[in-house]
């Protein structure tokens, strides 16, 4: 076991874990958020993508232990984020989840698209979703939704 | 989908991570951004003993432009480069590389280094820094040395780095002004890995031209009579480029010789127009 401290949510914690613990099971077995979804756990499927230093990464294919020092925002943490407020309501206006299993990692990739490429169009939008699978939807009210949130953000 | 029990330990700098390598008496693996050896372990595909997490070491993360050069360290992210945070000495050639590689969440942690010296046949990279004449500084306890890429890869997921060597980073050539590049490849989905690989760069100014095949069976592939044609300007049809394959490596099934051929072909055809 190697400890490692880190700040999850906004809140720093110290914990003892065994190297092979991926960042996606230490934040859901250990500190209980449960919403980090674990699809394909090899990095391709995107429901397990949480903010890694402000940035998208893949937290199954992170260990735990190599996070020390870092700061960690699982979709636990987005409660006082403007731009995800605007996400969610966007999500449920567009239908944009059914089962609901992609869509932690799909809102906190959908917000990274609005946050880094305020021009996207629909085609720029479904080529950065490529690394997020969802099998409910078809896409559709996913890119609907981030396309209304990028039009009220050039609205403003 | 849970990797194999493995101990773990952060390298303070590269003395400490050749250390480490030397020390260890099992199976060990260099951790960089680990976005294909995580996989891989989870899938329990490679199962090391021993982890030595490169990652912090602030050494490997420079970015250096000399006269004829640009240096990328191997900790340099994908994401960096697409985003443009190293100075663009290639005429957007590893911008565009690098906007291309996987996803962004995966270009927000996986590493150049990490994927040249993984030296997996579909990836960009290895591809990509081959055709540009990239040579890598490797390091180890009897100090650096330097190997043009075309003496590098020894085959899939093969090289010429030691167990106890450290890749510390690229070296690619400047392009001049009046360089061109193309580059084409063939995913059956963005972010996918690759079915083939076509890179073209050609600089006249340097005497310079190279066409590499990459995402085969083996090491990316030089193709320098396909680099004289397109030198000369003349444009290459996917038949051509399948006669040229033929020349250099018989093992394609008639599939994977029509993609490959393919790929060059196309990627011959952006660099004539750019």
């Amino acid at each position: 076991m190697k400890q490692v401290t880190m700040t999850v949510n906004g809140r720093s914690v110290t914990q003892l874990v065994e190297p092979r613990t991926s960042l996606a099971d230490f934040v859901r077995e250990q500190l209980r958020f449960t919403g980090t979804h674990l699809g394909c756990e090899h990095g391709v499927c995107g429901a397990c993508t949480v903010l890694i230093d402000g940035e998208p990464q893949r937290s199954c294919i992170t260990y735990a232990v190599s996070c020390d020092s870092a700061q960690v925002t699982t979709i636990e943490g987005f409660d006082d984020d403007a731009l995800m407020a605007d996400m969610r309501t966007a999500f449920h206006e567009n239908h944009a989840l059914q089962c609901g299993y992609c869509t932690p990692g799909m809102l906190v990739t959908a917000r990274d698209i609005v946050r880094r490429l305020p021009d996207a169009d629909e085609k720029r939008v479904r080529l950065e979703l490529s690394g997020n699978l969802c099998r409910c939807t078809g896409y559709v009210g996913i890119v609907r939704a981030i396309l209304s949130v990028l039009a009220k953000r050039k609205a403003a | 989908m849970k990797p194999a029990k493995f101990d773990y330990e952060r390298a303070t700098d590269v003395a400490h991570a050749i250390g480490l390598l030397k020390g260890s008496g099992g199976f060990t693996k260099i951790l960089a951004g680990g976005q294909s050896l995580g996989p891989m372990m989870n899938l329990r595909l490679a199962q090391p003993d021993l982890l030595v997490d490169i990652g912090r070491i602030e050494a490997l993360k420079r970015i250096e432009k000399t006269h004829d050069s640009l240096f990328i360290g191997a900790l340099v992210r994908h994401a960096m480069i697409e985003d443009g945070k190293a100075p663009d000495t290639t005429r957007g050639y590893l911008r565009s590389i690098a906007g291309n590689i996987a996803y962004r969440a995966v270009r927000n942690r996986g590493t150049v280094g990490g994927s040249v010296v993984h030296a997996d046949p579909s990836g960009d990279w290895p591809t990509a820094m081959l055709a540009a004449g990239a040579s890598a500084r490797i390091t180890s306890a009897n100090g650096a040395r330097s190997v043009g890429l075309d003496a590098f890869f020894t085959g899939a997921y093969s090289t010429v780095v030691g167990e106890d060597e450290v890749l510390e980073g690229l070296s690619v050539p400047a392009f001049s002004d009046h360089a061109r590049w193309g580059y084409y490849k063939i995913c059956r989905k963005p972010g996918e890995f690759a079915d083939s690989i076509g890179a073209v760069v050609i600089d006249p100014a340097r005497s310079y031209a190279r066409v590499v095949l990459g995402a085969t069976d083996g090491a990316p592939i030089l193709l320098p009579a396909l680099a004289s044609r397109v030198a000369a300007g003349q444009a290459v049809s996917i038949a051509d480029a399948g006669a040229a394959i033929d020349a250099v490596h018989s093992g394609f099934d008639p599939f994977d010789r029509q993609i490959h051929a393919t790929a060059l072909s196309r990627a011959i055809t952006k660099a004539l127009a750019a």
